[in-house]
């Protein structure tokens, strides 16, 4: 789950990381209250910020710069009329504006190929990461942390020499490279990422610079929700579509494309492979669904529903291979399913596996079109899409 | 021969009085599998499995009474990490863990655990093993549906569950048995790779020819067809990977796919496989030919 970097934000204070002196602001007066707080404690201009799950709001005309709390209102007002990339924004940040001397790459995250917790840092922060390993991945440092002692102090120095950080700010890195590994495993995150990690003027401690996290980026391990109430209601429903909801809260794995034809499968090796079956047969999948192991007639029934709420679906296609799940709880599910839905699309229905004679006697009583293999239950669907008007 | 399960096999399961973990004993016990043991903190003295499977509260008391060597795990997700860890350090050398949904950083450190006692682990959120035997028995450790095996010489490794299941019993509906199917699982850490997986089979004398089944996302398809074509010239092999209509970046935050290397998609693992000297199928209903366009001769 990706949170807001408000929230993210508020993840590194917690653990005592140096972040910006910012605030919340939901409407155009907060937001002008809270500069004029900044500007008293000596903010020479703040930078409003639109709270949106999406990557390029700077272009969008989401960060603004003011110099005055007038100023500051006005463009909060702007701000907060904001649609960026279909997303409506509804909170904005306000920071103080830094002076920025450089800017580091710094981020902890959950890594397959060394199955830890992978500590990256660049000199060239600001950019995106990806761009930086494209052009020159020597620029790139790594460190896996240890496994229950978090990142070690020598770890920590070894980054932070191998972006050419020396005395008063190589200490302050170490702190904060440590504190990012930290606040990945207390707060079970796959990824934190701060970009950038400003360099900022600092005339009140020794070597006269500061580091600073400007900006933050954290996703949060789905597992892991249950035991973190409190990010739970970090879940950004307007980022989050009603089908997509319905879906998650049913234990469902949904994915909407754009294609014509709705998929129901059981398992996401076999949902994938289904997708391309129907892909190569010359259709064009509408979603990608997996029930999960071990789904009732209900849960089928709701996935049907989830699959027709796409006005794109033309036909359906329903393949399980019955392990955990019961290939007659299946055929139950669907027959409930059709029962219900206000909507009659061509069906296919394959169902192999555990209780697949009990199935196959369900479906036949039913009257539904099914097949044998997986290729010709592909093949299938597509005619049926085809003959629906659909590819 | 096989890898990992076989008639040595004597299996404790981890979660016995669980719903999940009485069902699947029950259906592994049929199948021939020797399950000499159950564990539940607080239950220990019952007898599980219909009375015929001793209860202890703690893995070192099952090892030590019973000699269990393998474990499988059916323990909810918020605990399942902790069993992984236990039956590690209780001197258990092989585990299957079933429960998906595990914490990623909980398996970060069970996985440090388990590389410590030097144990093999196979998942998170795996099918587990079967090695067919005779007569419609053998051994079997986890989820998979005994009836899609059929004996035979063909190793067979998977990151998915029901697709291989798919894959199997095309194989077996073409007459072309299997020494043992292995589901790795498909969390993003994992113990048992690919790679480890190909290394076990290379050195099984009764494996003649190997089915790898991936997915699209990270990169241990490619780090498995790196070792396999330096290593495994001699045994026939197909794969299949699944994903390849899938839309990209629908999983991981941004900074996970430059350390996982070429990005993951199917095109890079199909590219990376064929170069290895696998001949890979668009449908898994094509294994089987494919595997006798590899040199694959049924015994």
């Amino acid at each position: 789950m990706k949170i807001h970097e408000a929230e993210a934000r508020e993840l590194l204070a917690r653990a005592g990381l140096p972040v910006p002196d910012a605030e919340v602001a939901t409407t155009p007066a907060d937001a002008r209250a809270i500069a004029e707080r900044l500007f008293a404690q000596g903010a020479s201009q703040v930078v409003i910020k639109a709270q949106v799950l999406v990557g390029g709001r700077g272009k969008a005309g989401g960060v603004k710069l003011a110099a005055t709390a007038t100023d500051a209102e006005a463009t909060a007002a702007a701000i907060l009329e904001l649609t960026i990339k279909e997303l409506p924004v509804r909170r904005v940040l306000v920071a103080p504006a830094a002076t920025i001397l450089r800017e580091i790459y710094l981020a902890a995250l959950i890594d397959r190929s060394t199955r830890g917790v992978l500590v990256m840092a660049s000199a060239a922060g600001g950019m995106e990461i990806e761009e930086v390993a494209a052009k020159d991945p020597s620029a790139i440092v790594r460190e896996v942390a240890h496994p229950h002692g978090g990142l070690l102090p020598f770890q920590a120095r070894r980054l932070g020499f191998g972006i050419g950080l020396r005395g008063e700010l190589l200490k302050q890195f170490c702190a904060i490279a440590a504190g990012l590994v930290k606040v990945a495993r207390e707060s079970d995150a796959d990824l934190v990422e701060v970009n950038p990690l400003a360099v900022v003027q600092a005339p009140d401690v020794p070597g006269g610079e500061r580091l600073i996290c400007l900006d933050a980026k954290v996703t949060l391990d789905d597992s892991a929700l249950d035991r973190h109430p409190t990010a739970a209601v970090w879940r950004d429903a307007d980022s989050e579509d009603p089908i997509d909801r319905e879906a998650r809260e049913q234990g469902i794995s949904y994915i909407r494309l754009d294609g014509s034809i709705g998929c129901m499968v059981n398992g996401a090796g076999l949902a994938m492979t289904t997708l391309d079956l129907v892909t190569r047969a010359g259709g064009r999948p509408a979603n990608f669904l997996d029930i999960g192991g071990g789904a009732r007639a209900d849960k089928v029934a709701a996935a049907m529903r989830i699959i027709l709420a796409d006005s794109g679906v033309k036909a359906i296609l329903v393949n399980i291979f019955g392990g955990i799940t019961r290939g007659d709880e299946v055929a139950k599910g669907l027959i409930e399913a059709r029962a219900q839905q206000e909507r009659v699309v061509p069906m296919v229905v394959r169902i192999v596996g555990t209780r697949a004679a009990e199935a196959a006697i369900l479906l036949r009583e039913g009257g539904f079109e099914t097949a044998n293999s997986l290729d010709e239950a592909a093949e299938k669907a597509v005619a049926l899409a085809a003959a629906g008007g659909g590819r | 021969m096989s890898i990992l399960v076989d008639q040595h096999t004597r299996l404790v399961v981890q979660g016995l009085t669980g719903r999940e973990g009485g069902f699947h004993a029950g259906q592994m016990a049929a199948y021939g599998t020797k399950i000499v043991a159950g564990v539940t903190p607080g239950r220990g003295g019952e007898m599980g499995l219909d009375g015929t499977v001793p209860v202890f509260d703690t893995v070192r008391e099952a090892v030590e009474k019973t000699g269990a060597n393998t474990s499988c795990i059916f323990v909810p997700a918020a605990g399942a990490a902790d069993a992984i860890a236990e039956a590690a350090a209780s001197g258990v050398t092989t585990i299957f863990c079933i429960t998906e949904g595990i914490p990623v950083h909980d398996m970060v450190g069970a996985l440090a655990v388990v590389q410590q006692y030097g144990a093999h682990l196979i998942g998170p959120n795996c099918p587990g093993a079967t090695t067919p035997g005779v007569n419609g028995l053998g051994t079997k450790v986890g989820i998979i549906p005994a009836s899609i095996h059929l004996p035979g010489d063909v190793g067979v490794v998977s990151r998915s569950g029901t697709l291989t299941y798919e894959a199997v019993q095309s194989m077996t509906d073409a007459g072309i048995g299997q020494s043992t199917c292995l589901g790795i699982g498909g969390d993003p850490i994992i113990g048992t790779t690919f790679r480890d997986a190909l290394e076990l089979f290379a050195a099984d004398p009764a494996t003649r020819a190997l089915v790898l089944i991936g997915e699209i996302g990270g990169s241990a398809e490619e780090e498995a067809a790196a070792w396999a074509g330096e290593h495994l010239k001699h045994l026939p092999r197909v794969a299949f990977i699944a994903g390849r209509a899938a839309p990209e970046g629908r999983r991981m935050g941004h900074a996970g796919a430059i350390v996982s290397g070429a990005s993951g998609r199917a095109a890079d693992k199909i590219a990376a496989l064929e170069a290895a000297g696998f001949k890979v199928a668009a449908s898994p209903t094509e294994l089987p030919r494919l595997l006798i366009e590899a040199g694959y001769t049924k015994r």
